[in-house]
């Protein structure tokens, strides 16, 4: 029962970092009808940053923020000079585009601060406390639950605020959008901002755990991704669930599946995948997209 | 006093030239008609207006020139472009498309009272105030997509075939709800329609287009049974 236990909460705690990461992808994907391939490798550099910053001296909260609020602007920056040129036209265009973005900014963190692992420092202790007999650390905890507080800021921001409503109407269709009014360009510069500022609290979270190295989410990427899908595009909370289950059931599955093992566990998810969308096609907790002419 | 003037107004998609030199007058409070058979240029003059098409001449609205400014900018100026397709926000809830309408409005108070007159205009709309608007019949959506036009509380609205497609019960239901508005609201109006009889019921003035031209001008009475507009109609 305690290794149960264990490794439920662990998986929750990888799982949290997947579903950060699949939160910024459901934020772009929102606010610009996108998905963003490079999210992962946005994140890694901004994990990258923050490493600098410390390396400066400064303490490493205030690292982090820095980090935070530079990928925010390394997002809208993106976005701007980048995505613009390809919004309106094909969308498998741009999301080609993000992939070779993916390439780019892996390419620079590799250039700049090589391919050998870095060791970053952890925000949380790393202590452990015992629930219900079980040994659990408190940074997988802690990490849990700072995911959970993003998660419900962001439903809060796009359910309850006149920017969430915004950024929902221009995703849903951006010229429309704009003969309210809404200053479109703007709107998805600060969609992509805020990804990028989520996706930088993700790296900064998992970078003590797996070491900084410049494809350190490129796994997690793939997991984030069928979160995405199982959870729905439309619903944070959504794809914060599933990517919880793909944390533990990845992890249970490593131990209690002899057939699967370490080795297959990155399979888990996608059976899932393929189960659900034969099932329920729009995902879980997403809504069908009804298309009426 | 002259609310919208156009003089001269050049549009192309691409390097395909649609109008060539198209004028319109629309005074304060007054409602114009663009008549024409398709391909005449009637939607390309309204999107001419809103600034979402590449446009030459002159566009000046309530005393500025407006011709080049991105249509979140027209719109700030006091412009509603219900477009052709109605251009509902599809994932959105009726409620939100409302909402999204009164985007640049800073009257926070006055926007529920708006919302109710709406749905006193349109009482269709009152049952599915939470419902997404692509689950909308097209009769509804047509509603709809006037109804968040209204809610930017806008100076001139520009109304694109608000009978495409519709019944034709529900279509004079939506021009009847028009009519009402006009006179509720006195918000200018440049209304395009391919239904003559449901375009004479709104306007006191129209213009005929042919392939991106004005053939003709006048009031509605001057206009109504002449022989250019049945041609103009029927593409004859």
């Amino acid at each position: 029962m305690g290794t149960f236990i264990q490794l439920v909460v662990d998986g929750l705690a990888t799982g949290s970092i997947y579903a950060a990461l699949a939160l910024a992808i459901v934020l772009v994907n929102q606010a610009t009808g996108l998905i963003n391939f490079a999210q992962g490798g946005m994140a890694v550099l901004s994990a990258y940053i923050a490493y600098a910053f410390t390396r400066l001296g400064l303490p490493l909260i205030l690292a982090i923020l820095i980090a935070v609020v530079v990928s925010f602007l390394i997002g809208a920056v993106i976005e701007r000079f980048l995505i613009r040129r390809f919004e309106g036209g094909d969308p498998d265009t741009a999301v080609v585009v993000t992939i070779g973005l993916l390439a780019l900014v892996t390419g620079i963190c590799a250039v700049r601060w090589g391919y050998n692992n870095l060791a970053f420092p952890s925000l949380f202790p790393l202590t452990s406390v015992e629930i219900l007999g079980a040994v659990v650390s408190v940074r997988s905890l802690a990490t849990t639950v700072t995911i959970v507080a993003i998660m419900v800021a962001l439903q809060v921001l796009f359910l309850r605020t006149k920017l969430g409503l915004a950024l929902r109407a221009v995703a849903d269709n951006p010229s429309s959008a704009a003969l309210s009014g809404l200053p479109v360009g703007r709107l998805l510069m600060v969609g992509w901002g805020f990804a990028a500022s989520l996706g930088a609290i993700a790296g900064v979270l998992v970078a003590p755990q797996l070491t900084l190295t410049p494809g350190m989410l490129d796994t997690a990427l793939v997991y984030a991704l069928a979160a995405v899908i199982l959870g729905g595009l439309s619903s944070p909370i959504g794809c914060v669930v599933a990517a919880s289950a793909i944390g533990v059931l990845e992890n249970l599955a490593a131990v209690y599946v002899p057939l699967v093992g370490h080795d297959l566990k990155i399979a888990v998810p996608f059976v899932l995948i393929f189960v659900i969308l034969v099932i329920r096609p729009q995902g879980l907790f997403g809504r069908k997209v009804v298309v009426r002419v | 006093m002259t609310l919208l003037e156009l003089a001269g107004v050049t549009a192309y998609y691409g390097p395909v030239q649609v109008l060539h030199g198209v004028g319109l007058s629309v005074p304060e409070g007054g409602s114009v008609g663009i008549l024409g058979a398709n391909g005449a240029g009637k939607t390309t003059t309204l999107r001419a207006i809103s600034g979402t098409v590449r446009t030459g001449g002159r566009i000046s609205f309530d005393g500025h020139d407006v011709r080049g400014l991105r249509p979140d900018q027209v719109a700030v100026r006091g412009v509603a472009h219900v477009p052709e397709g109605r251009g509902t926000l599809g994932q959105l809830s009726v409620r939100e498309n409302l909402l999204v309408g009164a985007y640049l409005r800073k009257d926070r108070a006055a926007i529920s009272g708006d919302i109710d007159y709406c749905l006193d205009l349109f009482p269709q709309l009152q049952d599915r105030i939470g419902s997404r608007a692509a689950s909308l019949s097209g009769g509804e959506q047509q509603m709809l997509a006037v109804a968040r036009a209204f809610m930017a509380k806008p100076k001139l609205l520009l109304l694109d075939e608000a009978s495409l497609g519709l019944a034709p019960s529900t279509s004079k239901a939506v021009y009847e709800a028009i009519r009402r508005l006009r006179v509720e609201s006195g918000i200018a109006m440049v209304v395009v329609e391919q239904n003559a009889n449901l375009a004479f019921s709104l306007v006191d003035s129209a213009t005929v287009l042919e392939t991106g031209r004005n053939v003709l001008t006048g009031s509605a009475a001057e206009l109504k049974g002449m022989d250019e507009i049945r041609r103009a109609y029927l593409g004859g």
